[in-house]
């Protein structure tokens, strides 16, 4: 349990008779980049909000830093920073009051304030109204907001969105330095694998509630497994012949033949056999499933 | 803006009153009024006014306000996923209100009284140096912002708990009115509705302003209920706050 930022032991949550989150077992160790996947409504922003304690769990499921949550809310919130669906930002004040606002709720020094707008490239924009601010600006205020009492670790729901490529990529780099450099964990969702998959170390998908995969994103990959694609002339013949010939079909349509990749050399052999029988091979190539794909087959499997 | 109005609120009708007086000084001045009764006169203006209508109103629309900053910026969220005590927040935000309240009434006292010594200036004929009317306005003021807490207190729940402005304005109009008639028809237990308290003491401070105006007692009847639904809401109020779900 040490090892863990955040661990929730088969944690369960309804709204009236329905159910958000099922028998749900997060593991984020500590110093990881933790994405957490889903489709829209699979249940993240409710996880999210469990964790601050906004929404009640039942008692001895959730544990941040090995401490129960209901029991322990003062210490352990003071351990987390959050930015939860929109920003919460009050629009009559400027960016920078927001920001300052926050450190006199917290006790913490208001040059801070300034720090936290350079690092979120607000300075600019500080003493604007924050009802003023683009959806970009907002979230970014909210990033802000999360890390200024200096977290260690950080609930991030959807970060990015409404930011354009720029600004993602920004995000992306300033979760990799805080991860990195400062040491924080940082738990991430999305519903865009193409976004976790470049910054994230370990990765949770979620569908209806329910934990789908959780490891590793390298343990992810290897879920992936390489396919040989074949377009041959005549399908039902060279179906025949592979099949005959020992190897395992995954699956043939008018077109295409699918096997599992095995070798270079292998393919090699393969075309020969085909060519050889007197089959015309127009293509035959090494077909590696993306993870976008792969995400979509684990939600859509449930 | 809660707080603007605080602060707007009785420099307008303060002021109002004031120029009423000062261009009807001649008749106000004919009806040779003793200056005890031209300054109940003025400040009655006031405070009519003021425990009828506007100070319900007030409560009801400060409530709202100091509540809804939080429901209009979806900042609930945001506050309680703070390492803050939820009771410091509810408190916190309560004893604004509360605060809101004391500074508009008063504004209201010592507006009254600084008006009425300009009148003096600009009007030589009048009385109103001829009485020192401190120790009515305080009371009676103290005693309207002791009696509004009641409404405080209910209308603070109600505006936790819904974000709209409808559903808290609407049960509070009704409430007003509803205590404004069980007030004026003088129903044996109209001190049960908070609504009617503001009212209601502003009445037995007049009634008994015939009779000595300087044995006025502040903890009346009226007082204590006010107090009690303000003290038994408020800890509703954070049973609430701490059961509340944030969604």
């Amino acid at each position: 349990m040490g090892n863990y930022a955040i661990e929730t032991v088969g944690l369960n949550f309804n709204f009236g008779n329905q159910v958000i989150v099922k028998d749900l077992s997060l593991k984020v160790p500590k110093g990881s980049i933790y994405g957490f996947l889903g489709p829209n409504g699979a249940g993240k922003t409710t996880t999210i909000k469990i964790l601050l304690n906004l929404l009640k769990s039942p008692s001895d499921q959730v544990f941040i830093f090995g401490k129960e949550i209901n029991s322990n809310r003062i210490a352990t919130l003071k351990r987390v920073g959050a930015l939860v669906e929109q920003p919460a930002i009050y629009g009559h004040l400027t960016g920078k009051e927001n920001l300052i606002n926050r450190c006199i709720l917290l006790g913490i020094k208001k040059t801070k304030a300034d720090d936290m707008l350079a690092l979120v490239g607000l300075t600019e924009a500080a003493n604007k109204k924050a009802s003023k601010y683009s959806l970009g600006m907002k979230q970014r205020l909210g990033i802000a907001q999360a890390l200024i009492s200096d977290p260690e670790l950080l609930l991030l729901d959807e970060p990015t969105n409404g930011l354009d490529p720029n600004g993602i990529i920004e995000i992306r780099n300033l979760m990799i330095e805080l991860a990195t450099k400062h040491e924080k964990t940082i738990l991430v969702s999305s519903h865009l694998l193409a976004e976790i998959e470049r910054t994230a170390t370990h990765v949770g998908i979620i569908n209806k509630g329910e934990l789908l995969f959780q490891g590793t994103i390298e343990e992810l990959h290897l879920l992936s497994k390489p396919m040989l694609e074949i377009e041959v002339d005549d399908i039902e013949s060279a179906i025949f012949l592979i099949a005959k010939s020992g190897y395992e079909i995954i699956t043939q349509t008018d077109k295409k033949i699918t096997l599992p990749f095995i070798s270079t050399q292998n393919s090699g052999e393969l075309n020969t056999l085909l060519v050889k029988n007197g089959f015309t091979v127009s293509s035959l190539y090494k077909q590696r499933k993306d993870l976008e794909n792969l995400f979509l087959d684990i939600t859509k499997t449930n | 803006m809660a707080f603007w109005a605080a602060i707007l609120l009785p420099v307008i009708i303060c002021g109002l009153i004031t120029f009423g007086f000062y261009s009807n000084s001649a008749e106000i001045i004919a009806a040779h009024n003793p200056p005890i009764m031209l300054w109940a006169r003025y400040s009655g203006a006031a405070l009519g006014i003021m425990g009828l209508l506007i100070m319900p109103f007030y409560v009801i629309f400060m409530a709202f306000s100091v509540n809804n900053i939080e429901h209009k910026n979806d900042t609930w969220k945001m506050l309680f996923a703070q390492p803050l005590n939820k009771f410091a927040i509810y408190a916190a935000k309560y004893l604004f209100a509360v605060f809101l309240i004391f500074l508009c009434l008063f504004l209201f006292a010592s507006l009254t009284f600084a008006f009425g010594h300009l009148l003096q200036l600009l009007v030589p004929k009048f009385n109103f140096d001829q009485y020192n009317p401190l120790h009515i306005l305080i009371n009676a003021y103290a005693k309207l912002f002791l009696s509004s807490l009641g409404i405080l207190s209910i209308q603070f729940i109600l505006s936790l708990l819904w974000g709209d402005f409808l559903k808290p304005m609407g049960i509070g109009f009704v409430g007003t009115i509803m205590g404004i008639i069980a007030a004026n028809v003088g129903w044996k237990y109209a001190y049960l509705i908070p609504y009617s308290l503001p009212a209601l003491v502003l009445r037995t401070s007049k009634v008994k302003k015939g009779g000595n105006p300087l044995d006025l007692p502040i903890f009346t009847q009226e007082i204590w209920t006010s107090l009690i639904y303000a003290a038994i809401l408020f800890i509703i109020g954070y049973f609430i706050v701490t059961k509340k779900s944030i969604k």
